[in-house]
C-alpha cells in the first residue's frame, strides 16, 4: 500500500467515525453534539519534545441544540461529507472552490470565505490531519526545481505518470499532486529553500542544482503547507538535509523558524514541521562578517517584531537568542539581493559554499 | 400725590388677568374655549348620571370670527340659574368639597367673556332639565358690575323631554394653529372617558368621532366636609359664620370631615381650648382664628380623609379607553390605594401601554398622557411631577427604554384639591406624597410590562429555535447518514416534536 493509500484510508475512516457519532446521537433521539479541541490562545502550547506548537487538552462543545451553533454544525457536517466525496472520487479543490460550492445550499451557505476557512480548520482539528489530506488546499504559489523523479498519485488522470523536476526551468508549482507524489529516483544530496523567486531563478541560472547537487525550492514568503509537508517528506523519506536562505531581518528569520518549528495557526496539526532543517542565512552575525554587504536601517516595525520573537518559545535556544540580540544591536537588515553589489554570481560563488561548510561542519 | 384705590369686580379682575385662565393669545384661547365648554358639558352629564353624548362644532362666521356650538345631554341648568351661571363670574356649583374638573366654575364664563370682548356678541344658551319647557337666553356680561345682561329670552316646548344644554358663542381665534392641540385634547378625553361619545366638526368640515366603548361610568364622587388638616383661615371664618351659635366641640364635629367627639376632645385638650366655649366668641376674637388653623393643621390625631369623595376611573375603564384609542399590544393598569397630602385625599392611577398602535416617541421625548380629575393636561409636561418621576426611575431594571421603545405612560391624579403649581392648571407640583404614589404606580406597571416582554421574548426565542431545528436538522441527518454509510436517515421530525413538547412545557411554566 502506498503512502497515499494509507493516508486516504485513514482520513476516510475518521470522517466515517464522525458521521457515525452524529448519526447515532440522532438515532437515539438526541440533538447531536461534537467536541473539538479548543483553538483559543490559552490552549495553544509549545511542545518541547516535538519542537512545535500543539493544542492542549481543552475542548469546546458544538451542539445542534444551541441555535447559535446549529448553522456552523450543519456546515461542518456538510464539509465532512464533501471531503469524503472528494477523496472517494480522487478529486481536490481549493478553499475558494469550497466556498463557492456551498452557495448551492441556501440554508447554510457560507457568508464569505473566512467562514468556510474556519470550518475547514475545525475539521482539521477534529480529525487531526491537515486539510491537504482531505483534498482541500489553498492556491499554490511555491515552486520546486531539481533532480528528483516523482510518480503522481493524484489526480487519477495523472496517477502513475512520472516526471523529473529538472524538466521545467521555471520550476514546478508545489501543489497537492507533487506534495503527495511518490519519490522514485533522486540525484540530489540536499535541499535549499529560498525565500523569494528572484534568487530562486538566479540559483537555477547559476547551476546551483548541479554544482551543489541540490533541489531548489522557492517558498515565496512563508512556506505554504504543501511545501512544508513536502520538505518534511524529503527529509524523512530521502534523508536529504534541508537548508533555508532568507533575508537578514525578523521576517526572513521567521520563515526559516516556521519550517523548522511550525506555526501557531497550525498548532492543531502535526506532521508539517522539519526540526532538522537548518537556517543557512542571512544571519545577523553575517552582517558583521560580510562587512562589504550593503545594509538598510531597521524600521520600528522590524524592531517590535524582534522583541516579540525574543519571547517566543520557538526562539529560546542560544543560537536564535544571540541572532536576535545582534539584530537589535546593529539595527540593520539586508536582503539576499545585496550580494549582487559584488557581482551577480557572488552569492553562489562566495557566500553559499562558505555557509554550507559552516553549518554542516 | 395720593394714590387712588378702587375695588374692581370679579369679572373685571379676570378680564384684566385673562392670561391666567388660558386666554393669552388667539391660538391658546381657541383651545381653552373648546376645552372649558366641553368640560362643563362632561360635568353636567356625569353629575346627572347620564353617559355623555357631546357634539361640538366650530365654524367661521362673519369673515374672521369663529363660532362654537357645544351640545350635551347633561342634567341641564335650572331656569333661575341660567343667567347667572353664564353671565356672572364666580357664580357656580363648584364650591363644595368634591372632586370636579374645574375648581371655581370659572372657565365657562371666561369663554363667554372672551367671546364678548372680541366680537361684542352675546352667548346663546338653550337648556332644559327634562321638563315640559326649554329655555333660550342670549346673555352678555356687564364687566364693571359683574352682572348678566339679558339680550333675548324665550321659552319653547320641550319635545321628547330633552335634557341638556346647548351653548353657542362667537370669538376671535385661530383654529388652524390650535387644531393639533384640540384634537390631541379630544383624544386624551376619549381615553380617560371611554363611556362618553364625542363628535366634533371642525371649521374645515372634518368630522372627528370618538365612539363610546363602555356603558358604565365611575361611581360619582360624594360631597364631604373639609378635612381639618387642610383648612385655611378664610375657610374657617366662613365655616364659623355658617355654623352660627353653639359649642366649639359641636362646631368641630359638625363642620369637619371625620371628626368625632373623642377626637375633637383630644384636640381641644391639647390646644387648651374649652370645648363648651361658644363659637361666636371665636368670631369676635380675630387673633384666635389663625392660631386655631395652625393647631388644626399641625395636630396629628385626625383620621385620614375618606376617599369616597374621589371618583377614580378604575382599572377596567382606563384599560378600555387606552385600548380603544391607541390599540396597543399590551396594557398594564395600576390603581394605587387612596393617600392624602395636607388633609386632601387623592388617588393615583397609572397605566403603561406597549406596542401595536403606540409608536416610539420622537427623539428625546416620552409619550406621556397626564390627567388631573379626568382633565387632560397638555402643557408644561417637563415641569410635571410625572415627568420628574419618569426621569428618576431606572428603567433598565425593567428592561424598558421609554425613549426608544413604543411605550406610552398614563397618569391620572384625582383629588379634592389637585396640587397645581400655577394658576394655569397645566401641571402638577411635586408634592412628596403624590410623587411617591406616581413612582410606585409606575414601577408596579413597569413590572407587569417587564414580565410580559420577557415572556414574549421567550416565546419568540422558542419559536426561532423550532424554526432553526426544522431548517438545519434535515441536512445534518442526511449528510451524517451518507458520511457513515448508513441507509436509513434518522427521524429528525421526532426530534423536533420532542423539542416542541419541551417548548410547550416551558411556556406553561411561564404562564
Amino acid at each position: 500500500m502506498t503512502r497515499y493509500d494509507a493516508a486516504r484510508k485513514n482520513v476516510l475512516e475518521k470522517l466515517s467515525e464522525l458521521g457515525m457519532n452524529v448519526y447515532l446521537q440522532m438515532y437515539r433521539g438526541r440533538l447531536p453534539k461534537i467536541y473539538l479541541p479548543s483553538r483559543s490562545t490559552s490552549n495553544i502550547k509549545y511542545d518541547e519534545r516535538l519542537k512545535q506548537y500543539v493544542l492542549g487538552s481543552e475542548h469546546v462543545e458544538r451542539s445542534a441544540a444551541n441555535i447559535r451553533h446549529i448553522k456552523s454544525f450543519t456546515q461542518l457536517i456538510w464539509v465532512s461529507w464533501f471531503a469524503s466525496q472528494l477523496i472517494r472520487e480522487g478529486k481536490s479543490c481549493s478553499l475558494r472552490d469550497l466556498y463557492y460550492t456551498s452557495l448551492n445550499y441556501p440554508e447554510f451557505r457560507f457568508k464569505n470565505q473566512k467562514e468556510s476557512d474556519d470550518i475547514i480548520t475545525d475539521l482539521e482539528s477534529i480529525l487531526g490531519v491537515p486539510r491537504e489530506d482531505f483534498k482541500i488546499s489553498p492556491e499554490e504559489r511555491s515552486s520546486i526545481f531539481g533532480d528528483l523523479t516523482i510518480e503522481y498519485t493524484v489526480p487519477p488522470s495523472h496517477a502513475g505518470r512520472r516526471v523529473n523536476l529538472l524538466s521545467d526551468p521555471d520550476g514546478k508549482n508545489i501543489g497537492m499532486s507533487i506534495a503527495t507524489a511518490e519519490f522514485v529516483d533522486c540525484g540530489a544530496e540536499m535541499v535549499i529553500v529560498i525565500e523569494k523567486g528572484a534568487i530562486f531563478r538566479r540559483f537555477i541560472e547559476e547551476g546551483v542544482y548541479e554544482k551543489f547537487k541540490a533541489i531548489l525550492i522557492d517558498s515565496a514568503g512563508q512556506a505554504p503547507r504543501f511545501t512544508r509537508l513536502l520538505l518534511r517528506r524529503l527529509k524523512e523519506e530521502l534523508g536529504l538535509p534541508i537548508y533555508i536562505l532568507t533575508d537578514a531581518d525578523p521576517w526572513g528569520m521567521h520563515i526559516a523558524n516556521v519550517i523548522i518549528h511550525g506555526s501557531a495557526n497550525a498548532a492543531h496539526i502535526k506532521g508539517l514541521t522539519t526540526p532538522e532543517a537548518k537556517w543557512l542565512g542571512l544571519w545577523a552575525s553575517d552582517l558583521q562578517k560580510y562587512r562589504k554587504l550593503p545594509t538598510l536601517p531597521m524600521s520600528e516595525r522590524d524592531l517590535k517584531r524582534l522583541r516579540e520573537l525574543r519571547k517566543d518559545p520557538r526562539y529560546q535556544d542560544s543560537f536564535w537568542q544571540s541572532e536576535i540580540e545582534t539584530f537589535l544591536k546593529l539595527q540593520r537588515k539586508a536582503e539576499l539581493e545585496s550580494f549582487s553589489a559584488q557581482g551577480l554570481s557572488a552569492i553562489v560563488d562566495k557566500y553559499l559554499p562558505r555557509k554550507l561548510k559552516e553549518v554542516s561542519g | 400725590m395720593e394714590e387712588r384705590f378702587r375695588a374692581i369686580s370679579a369679572a373685571d379682575f379676570f378680564y384684566r388677568n385673562r392670561e391666567m385662565a388660558g386666554f393669552d393669545n388667539p391660538v391658546r384661547s381657541t383651545y381653552t374655549i373648546c376645552r372649558e365648554l366641553l368640560e362643563n358639558s362632561m360635568d353636567a352629564c356625569e353629575s346627572g348620571g347620564y353617559l355623555p353624548d357631546i357634539y361640538m362644532r366650530l365654524r367661521y362666521v362673519d369673515g374672521e370670527a369663529l363660532e362654537i356650538k357645544v351640545e350635551d345631554n347633561g342634567k341641564g341648568v335650572p331656569r333661575r340659574y341660567i343667567k347667572r351661571a353664564f353671565g356672572q363670574v364666580l357664580f357656580g356649583s363648584k364650591y363644595t368639597l368634591r372632586q370636579t374638573r374645574g375648581i371655581f366654575g370659572l372657565g365657562g364664563k371666561m369663554a363667554v367673556l372672551y367671546g364678548q370682548i372680541t366680537t361684542n356678541s352675546p352667548v346663546h344658551v338653550i337648556s332644559s332639565t327634562g321638563g315640559m319647557e326649554r329655555y333660550s337666553y342670549k346673555i352678555m356680561v356687564d364687566i364693571e358690575r359683574n352682572e348678566p345682561i339679558t339680550k333675548g329670552e324665550s321659552i319653547e316646548r320641550n319635545h321628547g323631554q330633552w335634557h341638556g344644554t346647548v351653548v353657542k358663542l362667537k370669538f376671535q381665534g385661530d383654529y388652524a394653529r390650535a387644531r393639533a392641540k384640540i384634537v390631541d385634547y379630544l383624544r386624551h378625553v376619549a381615553i380617560i372617558e371611554p363611556y362618553s361619545q364625542i363628535m366634533f366638526v371642525d371649521p374645515d368640515g372634518v368630522f372627528y368621532f370618538f365612539r363610546r366603548k363602555a356603558e358604565r361610568m365611575p361611581r360619582p364622587p360624594l360631597e364631604v366636609l373639609p378635612h381639618p388638616q387642610g383648612v385655611d383661615v378664610e375657610t374657617l371664618r366662613r365655616l364659623i359664620e355658617r355654623f352660627g351659635q353653639g359649642s366649639l366641640i359641636d362646631f368641630l364635629v359638625e363642620s369637619f370631615h371625620r371628626v368625632g367627639r373623642r377626637i375633637a376632645l383630644k384636640f381641644l385638650r391639647k390646644t387648651k381650648l374649652d370645648p363648651e366655649m361658644d363659637v361666636s366668641e371665636l368670631a369676635k376674637k380675630e387673633e384666635l382664628i389663625p392660631k386655631l388653623v395652625k393647631a388644626m393643621n399641625e395636630f396629628d390625631g385626625w383620621l385620614p380623609p375618606d376617599p369616597s369623595c374621589l371618583s377614580p376611573i378604575g382599572s377596567d375603564l382606563l384599560e378600555i379607553g387606552i385600548r380603544k384609542e391607541l390599540r396597543p399590544e399590551f396594557v398594564a393598569v395600576v390603581q394605587r390605594k387612596p393617600s392624602t397630602y395636607g388633609g386632601h385625599p387623592f388617588i393615583v392611577e397609572v397605566a403603561i401601554a406597549y406596542g401595536g398602535g403606540v409608536h416610539a416617541p420622537s427623539q428625546g421625548e416620552v409619550n406621556l398622557y397626564r390627567y388631573a380629575n379626568k382633565i387632560p393636561l397638555l402643557y408644561d409636561v417637563h415641569n410635571d411631577v410625572s415627568m420628574k418621576v419618569i426621569r428618576k426611575i431606572k428603567w433598565w431594571r425593567y428592561k424598558i427604554s421609554p425613549e426608544s421603545m413604543p411605550i406610552a405612560f398614563f397618569i391620572h391624579v384625582c383629588s379634592t384639591k389637585i396640587p397645581y403649581k400655577t394658576v394655569g392648571k397645566e401641571y402638577i407640583a411635586d408634592r412628596p406624597e403624590v410623587e411617591y404614589e406616581v413612582e410606585w404606580g409606575l414601577k408596579e406597571a413597569a413590572r407587569k410590562l417587564k414580565l410580559y416582554l420577557s415572556k414574549k421574548r421567550r416565546e419568540e426565542s422558542l419559536k426561532r429555535r423550532r424554526a432553526a431545528l426544522l431548517k438545519y436538522l434535515p441536512h445534518i441527518a442526511r449528510f451524517a447518514t451518507e458520511l457513515c454509510g448508513e441507509k436509513k436517515i434518522p427521524d429528525y421530525e421526532k426530534l423536533v416534536a420532542k423539542e416542541e413538547l419541551k417548548v410547550k412545557t416551558a411556556l406553561q411554566r411561564l404562564a
